[in-house]
């Protein structure tokens, strides 16, 4: 068997050590982490107990509610369905990496909170991520496109409508500051 | 509290096709190929499913591609399903494809989810599966034995299974051009947007210069992609028109063998085959025909 990848741990193959622990690089919201993982562990799990960054919240554990939505190389995915190994060299963006500052919001966490586009703000963050990129693609949605596009996050509380007004106005706002 | 939802497995994240398939074929029927995880790591997680061991495919660049080739689609196995759903020559050339895939769970599952992982899924309700039969795309498997070339009828056994051996990969699959004169259309009913469908149908129709229906393809989800042939046969040499897509739409339906469970009812989902069949079948002829005239 040819083996032409210089990756250390592709040694480990013929030694059959491919359950213990893996070490894992991943760029998170601009900083570099690197953890020992075992190749079960999920991202969403390694994110929050590894790496310490909780705002990423766990709902379902099984790809459907979308709480776990964190951007990988920009774009939104369900990080309950992918292994932390996996992540290893990629660049994710989870709901810490949205504010500008301390002290400041993002303008989507902005008119969340303005408007009411929470309640128990549980799957908050996966809506801000998911909405980022949707105003990124298409800076003037239509509520239709809007909730097209938020239709894999699910929220217990709030009807939606709130949500997609909070969309709407971050839109606006978003727009006028350009 | 440290969590581990699946069980344990060996984990290996090859880098070439030729080392995942020495690492199937070594492994043998353990070991399940990862492709872009949006099925089985939920079935990992809810330990329905319990891999011995994992071969991530992930890394494996060749196998992610789009391209056209001789007027075929060549789809790389690992190409996510967002790609198709953002490539301007799908949209073109097959836009029976990509509306298809629009239909297929929501964003961050096609940003992940890829073309072969749907398909050698085999999931009874998937959209690829039904519009890859309606295209007559063709299956490429290839192992450390050989390589072979399917069509979907040969490639789908039943539900969630394939005719893939252990140590076999699906690499790519090919869409062939669509005739002159063609129009297509795809419908689908899930309860909310994003859902599993209850039922999807897809259809390709090819008119001659008289405007006589040519070529007639439907596929419907069923235990396995179903294409209704004896019904696609009444629809040669005649001309679109309601009676006449009333009548297949009916055949084609009779000819199901749907699932019932507890989203919908076997009669049900017949009824709703019936219905869509004859919007896909009107809406393709009226496409066809705005082609014809372009």
């Amino acid at each position: 068997m040819k083996h032409e990848s210089s990756r250390p741990e592709k040694a480990r193959w013929r030694e059959g050590k491919q359950v213990g622990k893996r070490e894992v690089s991943m760029t998170v919201n601009g900083r570099e982490y690197r953890i020992q993982v075992e190749p079960r562990k999920l991202l969403v799990d390694s994110i929050r107990e590894d790496l310490g960054l909780t705002g990423t919240h766990v709902g379902c554990e099984h790809g459907v509610c979308g709480a776990c939505t964190v951007l990988w190389e920009g774009e939104p995915v369900r990080s309950c369905l992918i292994f932390a190994v996996q992540a290893d060299g990629a660049r994710i963006k989870t709901v810490e990496g949205m504010a500008p500052s301390e002290t400041e919001l993002h303008p989507i966490q902005e008119a969340f909170w303005e408007v009411h586009g929470l309640q128990c703000g549980f799957c908050t963050p996966g809506f801000l991520l998911t909405a980022d990129v949707l105003l990124r693609e298409n800076p003037d949605p239509s509520e239709d496109q809007i909730r097209q596009w938020i239709s894999g996050n699910l929220c217990r509380c709030t009807g939606y409508q709130n949500i997609v007004t909070a969309i709407q106005l971050a839109a606006r706002r978003m727009a006028a500051r350009k | 509290m440290l969590h581990m939802k699946p069980a344990v497995f060996e984990y290996y994240d090859p880098t070439t096709l030729s080392e995942a398939l020495n690492l199937l074929a070594q492994l043998g029927g353990t070991a399940r190929p990862l492709a872009g995880g949006q099925s089985l790591v939920p079935m990992m997680n809810l330990r329905l499913a319990r891999p011995s061991q994992l071969i991530d495919l992930n890394r494996i660049a060749e196998l992610s591609y789009l391209r056209v080739e001789n007027g075929e689609l060549r789809v790389g196995a690992m190409t996510r399903q967002r790609e198709i759903e953002r490539s301007a020559t799908v949209a073109e050339r097959w836009p029976l494809l990509r509306e298809a895939t629009g239909y297929i769970g929501h964003v961050q599952i096609r940003n992940r989810g890829t073309v072969g992982g749907s398909l050698a899924h085999a999931y009874p309700s998937a959209e690829l599966p039904v519009v890859m039969c309606a295209l007559g795309a063709v299956f490429v498997l290839r192992s450390q034995r050989g390589e072979r070339s399917l069509n979907a009828k040969e490639f789908f056994v039943g539900p969630m299974t394939t005719v893939l051996e252990p140590d076999e990969l699906l690499i790519e699959v090919r869409v062939p051009p669509l005739p002159p004169r063609t129009g297509w259309a795809f419908q689908e009913i899930s309860r909310r947007f994003g859902d599993f469908a209850l039922m999807a149908v897809g259809g390709l129709l090819t008119l001659d210069e008289t405007g006589v229906i040519q070529q007639a393809r439907l596929a419907f989800t069923d235990s396995t992609p179903m294409r209704p042939e004896s019904a696609e046969k009444r629809l040669l040499g005649r001309r679109p028109g309601s009676d006449l897509f009333y009548e297949v739409a009916g055949v084609a339906a009779r000819d199901l063998n749907p699932d019932a469970d507890i989203h919908a009812s076997a009669e049900y989902r017949r009824e709703v085959a019936r219905v869509l069949a004859r919007r896909v079948l009107a809406q393709a002829a009226e496409r066809a025909q705005a082609s014809s005239e372009a």
